[in-house]
């Protein structure tokens, strides 16, 4: 395979493939600020969201791991962080400076909304000026930290397009680059697959230990045998049968060569080159998100009926083995697989035809979800706000 | 050979359509992808692509085995060639 691609070297050494000035709201008061300071400087993304307003514990833990990881994500070079009060704005930004980029914080109380949108489009245009003049430079593979998360399975994922993603995640792993898959509640009939692929079993534990976590949220919430939502409509409508049927499809994405050589808590960034799980909402755009903030700079995004999530810091690269899909549905996939089911090609070529897409994204094609513009930006709560 | 219907591996009890239109009494070619090996039968009724065919008759109580492994439990009768979904299977967790 292919390991060289042009990225952006961040401050930290880490490797990005894009190069965002972000306008980053601490809290849902926020926003106006920040969409107003995207419009007035061109080419700076704002990131809405609906919350950060009296959360705590752990769920306020998570808010800033999730808002600071997605500054420090080396895909963006600049961050602007506006919040309704200084200190936990700042907060956000000293985590963001950490990294060495460029970061800034304005707070709305005592000044109002537009002196701070003033403000900080100001500063936001300096970072632009900044940043685009940043090079591209030649990077290696594995330098390169790839997710995966599928959606709208049905059984052409587990056929062939989960596999086509396994297939390229064995061959990184051998090429050294970090890789991360997640979905807890969608291994459920596959758990002692994974637990027997993690390298020890400290990590085996841990990952029992996340997976049960998630088991019990589901059997303190449900009234059903969550007929209605996992499966999905989708699911069900694909042919995807029962849980347990879609996960073992699902944890074809892990390959056959990797063990898993560690567990983390959402948004918690690996430590090391290997493959990672990450315990998180099978929601698409949740578990994309936490992708993001714990640092993957592209993500693989296999679907059968056709999901067609973005993320906006984060390029989702979507493949599909069903042809109906691919016919359907086209400009949302960038991969077609369905050749596999007819026998035209194999896995390891449908493998081979993914990493050149990857690393083609790398270099700065867009993928479909960004031409279209879906930057699906959503943070996950583990409970109520105070 | 044209596949109207894949196994994942040799002791699977279905077989998936990637076919449109398959409709019943087509005598159909499914494809073992793991063992590399053809089977042929006949569909009893039209499955969508992407649904399953029953490859062996099931009663009530059955164990359905896909990818080698547990995917749920039988809760009426399939022949084989049937179609193969939620209203004759069910999830054994939640």
């Amino acid at each position: 395979m292919q390991t060289k691609f042009f990225g952006y070297r961040r401050e930290n050494g880490r490797v990005g493939i894009r190069n965002h000035v972000l306008i980053l709201p601490l809290d849902d008061l926020s926003n106006a600020a920040c969409l107003a300071v995207e419009n007035n400087v061109k080419g700076t993304l704002a990131l809405p969201h609906p919350y950060g307003r009296l959360q705590f514990g752990e769920d306020l833990d998570l808010h800033f791991r999730t808002l600071i990881g997605t500054g420090c994500n080396p895909n963006v070079a600049a961050v602007v962080v506006i919040g309704i009060e200084p200190l936990w704005t700042q907060r956000i930004v000293d985590g963001i400076a950490k990294t060495g980029k460029p970061a800034a914080g304005f707070a709305i109380e005592k000044n109002g909304d537009l002196n701070t949108i003033c403000a900080a489009s100001r500063q936001a245009k300096e970072f632009m000026h900044k940043v685009t003049e940043y090079q591209r430079v030649e990077c290696d593979v594995k330098e390169l930290w790839v997710s995966c998360k599928c959606g709208e399975s049905d059984t052409t994922s587990g056929l062939a397009s989960n596999p086509t993603v396994g297939n390229a995640f064995d061959k990184l792993w051998e090429n050294g680059a970090t890789t991360l898959f997640g979905e807890t509640t969608e291994i459920t009939g596959g758990e002692h697959l994974v637990a027997q692929r993690c390298i020890n079993k400290e990590v085996a534990d841990k990952f029992m230990f996340f997976f049960d976590r998630y088991a019990k949220v589901v059997d303190a919430h449900k009234v059903d045998d969550l007929c209605d939502s996992q499966p999905t409509k989708g699911n069900i409508e694909g042919g995807l049968t029962t849980i347990e049927e879609k996960a073992l499809g699902n944890v074809q994405k892990i390959g056959r060569k990797a063990p898993v050589i560690g567990c983390l808590d959402k948004a918690e960034s690996p430590t090391g080159p290997g493959l990672w799980f990450m315990d998180s909402s099978s929601a698409a755009a949740e578990m994309v998100t936490l992708a993001a903030a714990s640092g993957f700079v592209v993500h693989f995004f296999p679907t059968g009926q056709g999901n067609v999530i973005g993320n906006p810091i984060l390029p989702v690269i979507k493949l599909s083995a069903n042809p109906r899909t691919v016919r359907t549905m086209k400009e949302h996939i960038d991969v077609d697989v369905s050749g596999i089911l007819q026998r035209q090609f194999n896995l390891d070529e449908a493998g081979d035809k993914l990493l050149e897409m990857m690393i083609r994204t790398c270099n700065g094609r867009n993928t479909s979800a960004e031409v279209l513009g879906h930057r699906e930006f959503v943070l996950t709560r583990l409970y109520e706000s105070a | 050979m044209s596949i109207d219907f894949i196994v994942h591996e040799e002791g699977d009890g279905v077989g998936v359509v990637v076919v449109e239109n398959l409709e019943a009494g087509r005598n159909s070619t499914g494809w073992i992808m793991q063992e590399n090996k053809t089977i042929q039968f006949k569909i009893l009724g039209d499955i969508p692509i992407g649904h399953k065919v029953a490859l062996r008759d099931f009663a009530a109580g059955d164990t359905v085995i896909k990818y080698g492994t547990d995917i749920g439990k039988v809760v009426a009768p399939i022949k084989r060639g049937e179609h193969l979904h939620v209203h004759n299977v069910k999830t054994k967790r939640w």
